[in-house]
């Protein structure tokens, strides 16, 4: 599992999109903090979600804070996968995984 | 030939916009990765549009997309994200030249083998320039994927030396040789967007005119255009029971082997059974023959 080497952000607080805040921590774990407009229906699955696309990454010790204003979850995942292709400052891009 | 009317422009970094703009039935939907995008977010629109393209809401729907040029930074990354996403037309930025065309095709041709897909994506070359209007007629002709031009029409009065006017006399020589250049090559023609969306009778007297010139659709940037031009774009209902009735005497004709078939002491040719096909087209497209709209 990797690091990413810095703190990053991506999206917006607009309707239908999410902001996505990440920042690289000690602990091995994929720590996940959620507000979502629809938190009650469906913050569980967000949660997965989020998880999931670290994972597909391979990275961990990894904080992400989510505010979610009722994101399609492709705009949850292109939001997150952006925050941590900054972080990282990645030019080369392994599509198959995003 | 597939009814090209309307084509929405959707900035990659609007999401509300990228998530919603199947819903107002565009006959194309044009994401944006280009001008209407900032540096900064030029990373994230392109993940934004490359998620977009393979949901489900756009399946049924033709999608292009407006890359940067090749020769910026972030072009080629453009490039590699939408063709993988299946997008069915790129819209080349600023084409001046055969070589701009060209130099595309190379590269999608080169990422399309990278990848192993049998989509073959479709050009659309935006002419912005006087060397491009110039160069049209060879732009139009040069490749097998161009499936259509268009006048953008901001950069070339910048060009021209003058500005856009409500009259339109600026862009006068420009339609006139891209609509001949895409009708020599069998290609689509189109015409520029209109940017004043506060203003719905010029719009619609702007949409009248190009679509008297021959062209066959426009660049919009508003949803609420799509169904003003639309209704401009149809035909009216003395052109739809012309054409049903030249269907139906050529379909008569051919029953009886007939080779020539007339109607109100006219003949009717090739060119004109063409005709009665497309306004037919037109009208289902217009809800008028139990069509989509």
């Amino acid at each position: 599992m990797n690091k990413i080497k810095k703190s990053a952000y991506a999206g917006t607080l607009e309707s239908s999109d999410a902001f996505v805040q990440i920042e690289p921590i000690e602990e091995d774990e994929i720590r996940v903090e959620l507000t979502s407009s629809v938190e009650e229906m469906y913050g569980d699955d967000i949660r997965e979600l989020i998880k999931s696309v670290i994972k597909e990454l391979s990275i961990s010790y990894i904080s992400v804070k989510v505010q979610d204003k009722g994101a399609l979850d492709y705009v949850i995942k292109a939001r997150l996968q952006a925050a941590i292709l900054r972080a990282n400052e990645d030019e080369k891009i392994n599509w198959d995984k995003l | 030939m597939k009814l090209r009317r309307s084509m929405l422009f959707v900035p990659g970094s609007n999401t509300s916009m990228v998530c919603n703009a199947f819903v107002y039935r565009a006959d194309t939907v044009m994401f944006d990765l280009e001008d209407s995008v900032a540096i900064s977010e030029k990373d994230s629109a392109r993940l934004m549009v490359y998620h977009a393209l393979q949901h489900f809401t756009y399946e049924d729907v033709e999608t292009a997309v407006r890359v940067n040029p090749l020769h910026s930074i972030y072009g080629l990354l453009d490039l590699e994200a939408v063709i993988r996403a299946g997008v069915d037309i790129i819209r080349l930025p600023k084409t001046d030249t055969v070589e701009d065309v060209l130099d595309m095709q190379e590269v999608i041709e080169k990422i399309e083998f990278k990848i192993g897909t049998n989509k073959k994506t479709k050009l659309l070359a935006a002419i912005e320039s006087a060397q491009g209007v110039v160069n049209a007629v060879d732009i139009a002709r040069c490749s097998d994927r161009l499936m259509g031009i268009a006048l953008g029409a901001e950069d070339f009065v910048r060009d021209l030396h003058t500005q856009r006017t409500k009259a339109g006399s600026e862009l006068m020589a420009a339609r006139a040789q891209i609509l001949l250049a895409a009708r020599a090559a069998k290609i689509h023609a189109f015409d520029s967007v209109f940017s004043d969306v506060r203003d719905k009778e010029g719009f619609a007297r702007e949409a009248k005119y190009i679509k008297d010139l021959g062209f066959d659709g426009k660049s919009l940037i508003n949803p609420n255009q799509i169904s003003v031009l639309h209704k401009i774009f149809a035909p009216s209902r003395d052109d739809v029971e012309w054409a049903l009735d030249v269907i139906e005497a050529t379909d008569n004709a051919k029953e009886k082997g007939l080779g020539v078939v007339s109607i109100d002491g006219k003949m009717v040719d090739a060119p004109i059974v063409a005709r009665a096909q497309w306004t037919l087209e037109l009208a289902k497209a217009s809800g008028m023959l139990g069509g989509d709209e």
